[in-house]
């Protein structure tokens, strides 16, 4: 019986570090890349995005899913949200910002993702 | 006053889609041809999209020829319309619903069944070789609906598992997969298990997915009801319009009316954009952008807006603002981020969601583990049902759906009444003010000086010449107490002289001579530094300040000569709108930079205890200030220009009376109709929709607590009840689909009769 306690234990142990511990991945950097985000299956990709502090930015996104949450995107620091049509790319201006993080996400927050500012 | 939008500057964007533009370098030379053109004030091109944004008061012909001129082709556009966008959303969100419904029908096909089966008794259990084989065959049939109906609970949960989060998928995805997983194990390896535990639960897992995906389906058709007020908006625009080209009239595609171009509105059309009407008359209802329901009266240089409704006249207009430029495309694009905002309430609500996911995990082993370490036989089965039933019956998709909803369906209602609100923060703020202060001229007042009174105190004079004296005089001034008394002037067709020595005194009035006449017209204060005598009038413009008129009194060759009274009337519903805010508790203040007399006689007659007269501009933030160091939330309602800096500091800033002006970002509140009854309205509507999110984030909160101890066995030890994990999916579903449904309600709510 104890084996499975521990193995319980440990699973706990795991669900911590993996969701609340672990330090996300390096951020991708707009600067270097010219990406677009991908919105699909439940994650922004990239879902961490670097841009330069003070600086007007786009974002490209394309929305590949057809849920009702990811057919939005909220960047509520700024009061700003926009429809991401399905299969389609679109861009976002972005008004200069100062540094430090910005988050974004859909409605329900299903999607979630990091502007880094620097 | 640097918020003020560049609309009052008149300036406005167009886009234009470029071809042949093949290399990098072409940006530079097409940006630079166009800033070229005088009017131009920027153009950016987007050298991906192929796209270049024009600023700037010039018509598209002109910059698609200087376009061409560079060697590229170009076409005007204004992006998807409104309608575009709405029409391909409606599209997708349908064949989603109708997915989903597919898939509803696939998983419980074989649910329903089996789970009919169980109920009446038919053993779930695997015992004889024969059992094994049907119950392999069910469990590769459950398999195969995962796949074909569930595949977006799995895929989604992958993702964000390597992604470091969990959200609803996580947890559909892990308890259905348990479920099955234990089953599949027994059904291969029954001799692994005690023969109490050697229970399938397949049923589950298929009546789980169909039942999520028809909670699913149900809230995307709700959903669809909360967005009416935005369809409403995007269903004024017209699609047509009749625009006059080389002396003729042609009915042209809404996207291609360009700037200054004249277009045509008969009687029962709508107007296709903005502009100034050019020729003819008309009444135009514009109650669908202002909520005010009286036609208005529309003649020569009066400014008309798209998606009004033209009622009686054929009239010709000038477009001023077209495409995404329009009063109405600006109400749209405002309602719809403020529909996406969240006030502070809802935060609580997203902290908690960060967590929620994996602290329902965990509560799904450590459950687990209670019931194997102290649960009764067969414990391992009452474990994976125990776990099972926590992640299905958690539901994070209630905690995240609370808030927004209501602020969609509040802001929405709130737009159909003609108050536009900035974001969600405005909107909580709004149901708690408790000081509401009102400037007097254009808010209480129409604002919109009148010539009340005109006494001649030297019969020498007629009232024509009085009037013609004193319009004469105050056209060279720019107070707008003088404006009055030129319009009455010109209304009787009175034709103005030409004065000399023209001089105004701050605070006091105007001096200046006409025909050898000295002329002295002003307040008090200017006749007694004058030494004129006033004898017995000084009582007479008592009285008339004391009944809210401005009394200004005409010397001519130092003799008291008139006394001309002005007024700004009260709009009809000042009072009984006052009344309305004050029965709801909250302290009504005016302030206003008027004389005191006139300010008490106005707070008089429409209730008002607490004035605050003679007040300069920048002295109204001061005020603002101080009532909010008294602990009171302060709303101030105002015009929004001159008010500009008191509206920013207040709690809520209130502008009004723009009618289908829109671009006022110095306030979180716009009314668009003049009535101080769209005040009240926006503070009913805000206390609904807060009252409303408070329902929801209640039922969200208690739903989860209490759902996830019953889930995991609490209640088993007392009464020997379990939870099936059937009934844990069931009840998942209508817990999102009760909050968006509780949401729609608030559509029904309507502002108190007036």
């Amino acid at each position: 019986m104890w084996v499975i306690n521990v193995v319980g234990l440990l699973f706990i142990g795991l669900i911590i570090w993996w969701f609340w511990l672990y330090k996300p991945a390096a951020a991708v950097d707009l600067k270097n890349e010219n990406i677009s985000i991908v919105v699909n299956n439940g994650i922004y990709q990239p879902s961490r995005i670097k841009v330069v502090a003070d600086q007007k930015t786009t974002l490209k996104f394309i929305r590949k899913d057809g849920s009702l949450c990811a057919a939005t995107v909220i960047f509520p620091a700024i009061e700003l949200s926009a429809e991401l049509p399905l299969d389609k790319e679109k861009s976002i201006a972005l008004p200069a910002l100062s540094v430090g993080e910005y988050a974004f996400h859909c409605p329900m927050k299903m999607y979630s993702g990091t502007l880094i500012v620097e | 006053m640097s918020k003020i939008r560049d609309i009052h500057t008149g300036n406005t964007s167009q886009e234009l889609i470029i071809e042949g533009a093949s290399c990098a370098s072409c940006v530079g030379k097409i940006e630079t041809a166009l800033k070229n053109i005088e009017g131009v004030e920027n153009a950016e091109m987007n050298f991906a999209l192929s796209t270049v944004l024009v600023t700037g008061q010039v018509e598209a012909d002109r910059l698609i020829k200087t376009i061409e001129a560079a060697g590229y082709q170009a076409k005007s556009t204004n992006q998807s319309s409104d309608e575009q966008l709405l029409i391909a959303r409606e599209t997708v969100d349908q064949e989603y619903y109708s997915r989903l419904i597919k898939q509803v029908w696939i998983a419980l096909g074989l649910g329903v069944p089996l789970m009919i089966y169980s109920l009446v008794g038919g053993p779930m259990t695997v015992d004889t070789t024969l059992e094994r084989g049907i119950w392999l065959v069910i469990g590769l049939l459950c398999a195969a609906i995962m796949y074909f109906a569930g595949k977006h609970f799995y895929i989604g949960a992958w993702h964000s598992f390597v992604n470091h989060s969990a959200n609803m998928d996580t947890l559909i995805a892990l308890g259905t997969g348990t479920a099955w997983l234990y089953s599949m194990l027994v059904v291969f390896f029954p001799m692994l298990f005690p023969e109490m535990a050697r229970h399938v639960y397949f049923e589950a897992t298929a009546m789980i997915i169909g039942l999520i995906n028809l909670g699913l389906a149900l809230e995307a058709k709700a959903r669809g009801r909360t967005s009416d007020a935005i369809k409403r908006l995007i269903g004024l625009q017209a699609k047509t319009a009749r625009v006059v080209r080389d002396k003729q009239e042609v009915d042209i595609p809404i996207k291609q009316v360009q700037l200054n171009d004249i277009v045509r509105v008969r009687p029962g059309e709508k107007i296709p954009v903005d502009g100034v009407v050019t020729q003819g008359q008309s009444s135009i209802d514009e109650s669908m952008l202002t909520g005010e329901p009286m036609p208005v009266a529309k003649t020569v240089a009066d400014k008309v807006a798209a998606g009004t409704l033209n009622k009686s006249g054929s009239i010709l207009f000038k477009a001023t603002r077209v495409g995404k430029d329009t009063a109405l495309a600006q109400i749209i694009k405002m309602v719809k981020r403020a529909q996406n905002s969240k006030p502070p309430i809802g935060r609580l609500a997203d902290v908690i969601s960060a967590y929620f996911v994996p602290a329902i995990m965990i509560t799904a082993v450590v459950s687990a583990l209670v019931w194997l370490n102290f649960g009764p036989d067969p414990a391992l089965a009452f474990a994976v049902v125990s776990a099972t039933t926590v992640l299905i019956i958690a539901c994070p998709c209630a905690l995240g759906l609370a808030t927004p909803m209501s602020v969609m369906v509040g802001v929405g209602k709130a737009a159909e009444a003609g108050v536009l609100i900035r974001n969600g923060e405005a909107l909580q703020t709004a149901s708690k003010i408790t000081v509401m202060i009102l400037d007097k001229t254009g808010t209480i007042t129409q604002g919109a000086p009148q010539v009340t009174d005109l006494l001649i105190a030297d019969k020498a004079y007629t009232e024509h010449y009085i009037l013609t004296v004193a319009a004469s005089l105050e056209s060279n001034s720019e107070h707008p107490l003088g404006a009055a008394i030129v319009e009455s002037a010109v209304e009787r067709g009175l034709e103005l002289a030409r004065v000399s020595d023209f001089q105004a005194i701050a605070g006091q009035g105007v001096t200046a001579k006409l025909n050898q006449h000295q002329l002295l017209f002003g307040n008090q204060k200017l006749m007694l530094e004058n030494s004129i005598d006033l004898n017995d009038y000084l009582d007479k413009a008592q009285q008339l300040a004391s009944e809210a008129k401005t009394p200004m009194y005409l010397a001519i060759d130092n003799k008291l000569a008139a006394i001309i009274s002005v007024s700004d009337p009260l709009k009809v519903d000042s009072v009984s709108a006052i009344k309305r805010l004050q029965a709801n508790g909250i302290r009504v203040v005016m302030l206003t930079g008027d004389n005191r007399a006139t300010a008490n006689a106005v707070a008089k007659q429409v209730g008002i205890k607490e004035v605050y007269a003679e007040v300069l501009p920048e002295e109204k933030s001061r005020k603002v200030a101080e009532l909010q160091a008294q602990g009171e939330i302060v709303g101030m309602t105002g015009d929004g220009i001159n008010d500009a800096p008191a509206l920013a500091l207040a709690n809520v800033g209130f502008a009004i009376g723009t009618g289908t002006d829109v671009a006022i970002e110095s306030a979180d509140i716009t009314l668009m109709r003049g009535s101080l009854h769209g005040l009240a309205d926006a503070i009913a509507i805000s206390k609904a929709t807060l009252r409303n999110i408070k329902q929801n984030l209640f039922g969200a909160f208690v739903y989860n607590i209490a759902g996830v101890p019953f889930a995991a066995g609490l209640l088993y030890p007392f009464f020997g009840i379990l939870l099936n994990p059937v009934i844990a999916g069931a009840a998942m579903a209508l817990s999102s689909l009760t909050v968006v449904s509780n949401a729609n309600r608030l559509r029904l709510f309507k502002p108190q009769e007036h």
